[in-house]
C-alpha cells in the first residue's frame, strides 16, 4: 500500500535480511515467521533477496569437491579392520 | 525405546552388532564425507587424506562408546573437527575474524514503491548450465576463503546437512551461535555468487 511509511517497510525489509536463514530453516516461532511472510508476500525486493539466498544454498547442497579422495591403502584398511575387529570383541565380551 | 529408523542409525546398529558389508559401507559413505570436509577445513589434500584416515580409525576403535546410534553423523564430524584442529595450519587456522552482518545485507536504489535492490538476476540460473558451472567453481573458492568458524558451520549444516542441534554437538557451542554464524556464512557466499554473477553477465552483454 503506497500510504505506509517508508521506514518502516526498510526495517521491515531488513528484520527479514537479518532473520532469514531462521525463516527458510523453519527456526523462527511462529508468530515471528507468520509476520515474515506477510511481510514478505508484499514485498517484490525481500522476494528477489530470498531466491538468491535459497539458490546459494541449494548450490551448497549439492556441493562436492571436484577432487575425490583416493583410496585408502591396504595397509590402512587392514589396521581399521583390525580396531573394528578388537571393539566388536571388546563388546561381545562385556555382561 | 522406539528405534530410529534413519539410515545412520541403521548403519551404526548394524555396525555395533558385526553386520557382514557394514564395515565397507561406513568406509565407502564416510571416507569421502570425512575427507571432503576436511580438505575443506585443513586445505591440504595430505593432510585432509590423513584426518580421514585418522577419524575412521578412531570411530572403529570407539564405536562402542556411541551412546546413541542416531547421533552417528555428529559423533563422527566432531573426531574429525578435532582431528583437523590437530592438524592445524597457521594459514588455515589463523584466529577467525568475524563477519559482520551489515557488510552482507543488499544495498536498494530509488526509493518509495520504486526501491530496488542492488543485485544481480538470478532467475535465469537453474536453466543456465555454463553459469550454474562456472558459479560452482566460484562457491569453491569462497567457501575456502571463509573463516574457519564460518566454514566449518556451513559445511556441516548446508554441505553435510547436519542438523542445527547436530552441528552445535560437534562444534561444542550453542545452537544460537550456529544460527547466527550459519547465516553470515550464507550471507557471505550469497554476495560473492553474487558480484560473480553480476561480472559474468557484463562480460557477455560486452562481448555481443
Amino acid at each position: 500500500m503506497s500510504g505506509r511509511p517508508k521506514e518502516h517497510r526498510a526495517e521491515e525489509c531488513r528484520e527479514v535480511f537479518e532473520r532469514l536463514s531462521e525463516y527458510l530453516d523453519q527456526e523462527l516461532p511462529e508468530g515471528d515467521c507468520e509476520r515474515l511472510r506477510q511481510h514478505i508476500e508484499g514485498c517484490a525486493p525481500c522476494v528477489e533477496f530470498i531466491e538468491s539466498l535459497k539458490k546459494t544454498i541449494a548450490l551448497c547442497h549439492e556441493y562436492h569437491k571436484s577432487e575425490p579422495p583416493r583410496p585408502i591403502p591396504e595397509e590402512i584398511l587392514a589396521q581399521m579392520r583390525a580396531c573394528y575387529q578388537k571393539m566388536l570383541g571388546a563388546r561381545s565380551g562385556k555382561p | 525405546m522406539a528405534h530410529d529408523k534413519s539410515p545412520d542409525a541403521e548403519l551404526a546398529r548394524q555396525l555395533l552388532e558385526g553386520y557382514p558389508g557394514a564395515f565397507d559401507r561406513f568406509v565407502e559413505t564416510y571416507g569421502a564425507k570425512v575427507f571432503q570436509y576436511s580438505y575443506l577445513m585443513c586445505g591440504q589434500r595430505e593432510d585432509a587424506e590423513e584426518v580421514s584416515q585418522e577419524t575412521l580409525m578412531k570411530v572403529f576403535a570407539s564405536l562402542d562408546q556411541l551412546r546413541e546410534p542416531e547421533r552417528l553423523k555428529a559423533w563422527v564430524f566432531r573426531i574429525a573437527r578435532n582431528a583437523c584442529y590437530m592438524k592445524r595450519r597457521k594459514s588455515v587456522f589463523a584466529p577467525s575474524q568475524e563477519l559482520s552482518l551489515e557488510e552482507f545485507l543488499p544495498a536498494f536504489e530509488g526509493d518509495g514503491e520504486r526501491r530496488k535492490l542492488q543485485i544481480a538476476d538470478w532467475s535465469a540460473l537453474p536453466d543456465d548450465l555454463v553459469l550454474q558451472g562456472e558459479l560452482r567453481r566460484e562457491l569453491d573458492q569462497a567457501i575456502a576463503e571463509l573463516p574457519e568458524i564460518y566454514r566449518t558451520v556451513i559445511l556441516l549444516r548446508d554441505v553435510e546437512e547436519l542438523s542445527t542441534e547436530e552441528a552445535a554437538q560437534v562444534l561444542e557451542v550453542g545452537t544460537d551461535v550456529v544460527k547466527t554464524r550459519l547465516h553470515r556464512a550464507r550471507l557471505a557466499l550469497r554476495k560473492r555468487l553474487d558480484q560473480y554473477l553480476r561480472s559474468a553477465r557484463q562480460e557477455r552483454t560486452e562481448k555481443i
